[in-house]
């Protein structure tokens, strides 16, 4: 059979078995060498900034040999940055306004989801669509208006100014994919804890919450890791460092104090993504099923 | 424990569809119903309206003699086992069996009895620590169905609760359903698409078409004397053959004229009955276990035909052979031993005394 | 025994009652109840996304020190400006070429990565999705030490293959490719996770069926893997358009816009004029450019999405 599809002359099946494994071995060739290759790219970024966060002040201000290379490695970078208590208050201030929107972000968004995905009323069909529109509108946006808003709240460098507005990046997308996840939830099963005489809110931290509690940390990682990351906000609303999340404060204030310090702003800016980092690598099935869930569940 | 009456239940949807057109069942305390129909027969309807999970739009319902039209789900006092059995995934065995009491704040040790015993009425006593993830198709059931049974309800609801089982397993669920309601003796109302489950559970059995009821009846009475034509060819499996025919009067005897100039004669026993349809079309309808082939035989009235079979189909303890006359699907059960061939001439035999007419205009059985 | 086999007659008539029974009350009180739960979601919804979009536009129609009312001087104001183009120009150059090379090299890795047996896939994933986890202003700070003009690690590599030094930040070409070549690297990750889930759930029979039909692999990718996927490569492409037209924290960290504002997109122009600068209105105007752009990509996303759900029930 395979015999007339090989070349003239071949001697029949068994070069073309041997064809079909070796064909098989370029490509996993290819595969491996793309993926190394792409490893490296990917890697080389925080790596080269490792690399910078060993080294002395002087080795940096130097600027001769082979940048990727650290000559006598320190740590003195990074026991300069935890004694900062400018870096420690951007850390605490970062942590409080996570914590925050988090909590708020996930109390909103599972009671929603909740109501959207088993409450039909009405409009209920139009707000889940208008949860997945709000999703699509950036954050550069809205900055300007919000800017206004928060400036008429009272809240202009605060961290609060921030916990107020942060869910806008966080609660249309958790709420849009635990409408999914509480959607999956077979009808049936509701409909038996409602014979087995479950209230509402039995019904929701009783079976819903517990069964679909893989898409409840899938969403919570999500909004921690937006809330973590979050730039364009206190880029706009706080001014102060006394009022800086790390993100902004590690690009705005490491850097305006010392132009030569790319030790310690290395260093600051690895530990301020270290969180993120240290969750993914623990939990990457999950984050990875945040990420996807968008759209294979939605 | 408790009687469970319908009254004129209708049910309709927004855009004036309905599901269930007034229909009136009366279910006696300890009673094993069944509702069986074809998918969209309302069967599942009237279930979830007795049930509280669908609201009725006319009618009432009461169980053990309160209306609980108005009565949400909880408070109806009923259990229910689902065909995809609904177990809480997050909860071990024990803890799905126990929740219901759990959250009508039984004291623990109450529960516990309650739980070890219907375990033990089960047969799933070492299962009460697994996940429902780790049993197999049969076990869920079993956990579904102790669910339903340490409540002690006044009712049992069942939603096609074998469908999700393999044939076999099937056949054994339905024995164990059986042995428990002959145990625990709660009223029990059972939806099946599947009339074997009907016939073999059920002391009586209520046949649903469009929304309507057909016919209620014991498994016996609806298997010889149906009420309509649908009845009659719902039940009994391979179906009821329907053949057109003219009903003639001559001399005193009722002949049927089948197509392809098959004439059966009318037993005497039946002829008052259908003398009034003389001269007119009708539906003749047999069954395939009363045609058989021509053999010496002590049933009255065999009337001969000769018929050629499209299709033979050896099942070893008896054989079916289809035939198709004027378009019309006709099969009959024969001797494993008759030497039947497709494509052969065959002579079998009518068996009159079991023969239905059905009147073409009503759809009824005369 | 109540036998009793006569039939019921339906009276199709379907009179609801009257009375409003607790039923109809208690799924009245349903609604009440969810209504209460969705309340926090519509404030956010309405009061932090949908009322500041609508405020933006009647700030952009303001006079600089927003006392009365300026129609559309704003607009006219930018569309006079050669800055305004730069930046319109720059922003579709930066979004347009951003997303095709993050999609084709997203797709790339995730059918390499599809390829590789099951077992390494994990660690090879774990790898390649960093770049994505680590907060993007903190990492972009990072590329930012790499394209430093004294002390480039990028250009001491480029030396070692003998390749002239290049002025990352400081010509505006070269600037606005490091944009972008930032961008792909924090968002090629993504790309590729999405599509390696998309290939994931394509049924491995049609790879069979296809094989045994005479298909080669490249007609494998192209009649089953691609249609197969078309749907989720439409929105993963629209969505990141939208993103990656709307992004700013790259611009800031790395250029600020320089050299001469010829790097700035739309979000950190609107940023240097509203807040930097000060004038609320015409930053407000600014990021109003990016809206029908948006919405255009937002009812294709919505358009997708919903046939994929459609495709699923």
């Amino acid at each position: 059979m395979s015999a007339t599809a090989a070349e003239p002359g071949a001697p029949g099946i068994y070069h073309k078995a041997g064809s079909l494994s070796r064909e098989r071995r370029w490509a996993l060739w290819t595969a491996y060498a793309s993926l190394t290759v792409a490893a490296i790219i990917f890697l080389a970024p925080p790596f080269y900034m490792l690399i910078t966060s060993f080294k002395t002040s002087a080795e940096v201000a130097g600027m001769t040999g082979n940048p990727w290379l650290v000559r006598d490695p320190t740590l003195e970078n990074y026991w300069a940055i935890l004694a900062n208590p400018m870096f420690a208050r951007f850390m605490l201030n970062s942590i409080i306004i996570t914590a925050c929107v988090v909590a708020l972000t996930m109390v909103i968004s599972i009671l929603a989801a909740f109501a959207l995905a088993r409450m039909r009323f009405f409009g209920s069909q139009v707000l889940a669509t208008g949860v997945f529109l709000t999703y699509l509108v950036p954050d550069t946006l809205l900055f300007i208006p919000l800017y206004q808003i928060v400036g008429g709240l009272g809240l202009l460098n605060s961290i609060w100014g921030l916990i107020l507005v942060y869910p806008t990046l966080t609660v249309p997308f958790c709420t849009w994919i635990m409408i999914g996840y509480f959607a999956s939830i077979p009808k049936e099963l509701d409909e038996a804890a409602l014979i087995d005489g479950a209230t509402w809110p039995q019904m929701l931290l009783k079976i819903f919450i517990p069964v679909a509690l893989p898409g409840i940390i899938a969403a919570t990682i999500f909004a921690f890791t937006v809330s973590w990351a979050a730039f364009v906000y206190p880029t706009a609303f706080v001014t102060t460092p006394d009022q800086m999340p790390l993100t902004i404060g590690v690009v705005s204030q490491l850097v305006r104090a010392d132009t030569f310090a790319w030790g310690q702003i290395m260093a600051g800016a690895l530990m301020a993504a270290l969180p993120p980092v240290i969750i993914y690598a623990f939990l990457m099935d999950y984050y990875i099923a945040g990420l996807t869930a968008g759209a294979t569940k939605g | 424990m408790a009687e469970v009456s319908l009254r004129k239940i209708i049910k309709a949807y927004e855009g004036g569809v309905q599901a269930v057109k007034g229909i009136d069942l009366e279910i006696d305390d300890h009673e094993f119903v069944v509702l069986v129909g074809p998918s969209g027969c309302g069967k599942s309807t009237t279930l979830r309206m007795i049930a509280g999970l669908e609201e009725i739009t006319g009618g009432d319902i009461a169980i053990g003699g309160t209306i609980v039209n108005d009565i949400p789900p909880r408070d109806r006092d009923i259990a229910m086992v689902f065909q995809n059995y609904a177990l809480y995934p997050h909860m071990s065995v024990y803890e799905n069996m126990a929740f219901g009491l759990t959250l009508r704040k039984f004291p623990k040790a109450e529960i516990d009895k309650r739980v070890k015993n219907a375990a033990e009425i089960l047969d799933i006593t070492p299962l009460l620590e697994r996940k429902p993830k780790a049993l197999s198709g049969g076990q869920r059931q079993r956990v579904a169905m102790g669910r339903a049974i340490v409540r002690n309800p006044k009712v049992f609801l069942f939603d096609e609760p074998l469908s999700n089982l393999d044939a076999k397993l099937r056949v054994q669920m339905r024995t164990e359903i059986k042995k428990v309601h002959q145990r625990v003796k709660t009223t029990t109302i059972y939806v099946t698409h599947d009339q074997v489950e009907a016939m073999t559970l059920a002391d009586r059995v209520v046949v649903m078409n469009h929304g309507i009821i057909e016919q209620v009846g014991p498994p016996q009475e609806l298997y010889h004397s149906p009420a309509t034509k649908f009845v009659a060819g719902f039940i009994g499996s391979p179906a009821m053959n329907f053949f057109p025919a003219r009903l003639e009067e001559a001399s005193g005897a009722l002949r049927l004229h089948l197509p392809q100039d098959i004439v059966l004669e009318v037993p005497e026993a039946r002829a008052a009955r259908y003398r009034s349809y003389a001269g007119k079309q009708v539906l003749f309808g047999i069954r395939p276990e009363h045609l058989t082939d021509d053999k010496p035989t002590d049933k009255t009235n065999p009337a001969p035909l000769t018929l050629t079979p499209e299709v033979i189909e050896p099942m070893g303890m008896e054989t079916l052979a289809h035939f198709k006359i004027d378009g019309a699907e006709i099969s009959a059960r024969l001797d494993p031993e008759t030497p039947a061939r497709a494509g052969e001439p065959l002579r079998l035999i009518a068996h009159m005394d079991q023969m239905h007419l059905i009147d073409p205009t009503t759809d009824k059985v005369i | 025994m109540a036998a009793d086999g006569s039939l019921a007659v339906s009276d199709a008539s379907g009179v609801s009652r009257g009375s409003a029974n607790t039923m109809q009350r208690f799924a009245r009180r349903r609604s009440t109840i969810a209504f209460v739960m969705t309340l926090p979601l519509l404030v956010v919804i309405v009061g932090l996304v949908a009322y500041p979009a609508v405020y933006a536009i009647y700030l952009s129609t303001l006079n600089r020190r927003m006392t009365e009312f300026a129609g559309l001087l704003n607009f006219e104001l930018l569309f006079e400006s050669d800055t305004f183009w730069n930046v319109a120009f720059q922003s579709c150059f930066f979004a347009i070429t951003a997303v095709l090379l993050k999609a084709s090299i997203g797709f790339w890795l995730a059918h390499m990565l599809h390829h590789i047996p099951n077992k390494g896939q994990r660690k090879w994933r774990g790898m390649l999705l960093v770049p994505w986890v680590i907060p993007p202003a903190l990492s972009t700070l990072g590329w930012w030490w790499m394209f430093d003009p004294s002390y480039s690690s990028i250009n001491w590599l480029l030396a070692v293959i003998s390749v002239p030094e290049v002025p990352w930040l400081g010509h505006h070409w070269w600037a606005r490719i490091a944009i972008i070549m930032v961008n792909v690297w924090i968002g090629t990750p993504f790309f590729m996770i999405m599509y390696l889930a998309a290939l994931k759930s394509v049924p491995e029979q049609l790879y069979e069926a296809a094989a045994i039909d005479g298909a080669s692999s490249w007609q494998r990718l192209r009649y089953v893997t691609l249609p197969m996927m078309a749907n989720i490569i439409s929105i993963t492409v629209l969505f990141s358009l939208i993103v990656t037209f709307a992004n700013y924290d790259i611009v800031r960290v790395l250029t600020n816009g320089g050299p001469r504002d010829l790097t700035h997109v739309f979000a950190s122009y609107a940023f240097q004029v509203g807040i930097l600068s000060g004038n609320i209105p015409r930053g407000a105007a600014v990021s109003l450019f990016m809206f029908p752009i948006l919405a255009i990509c937002a009812f294709f996303v919505l358009r997708s999405v919903t046939r994929r759900n459609k495709e699923q029930m």
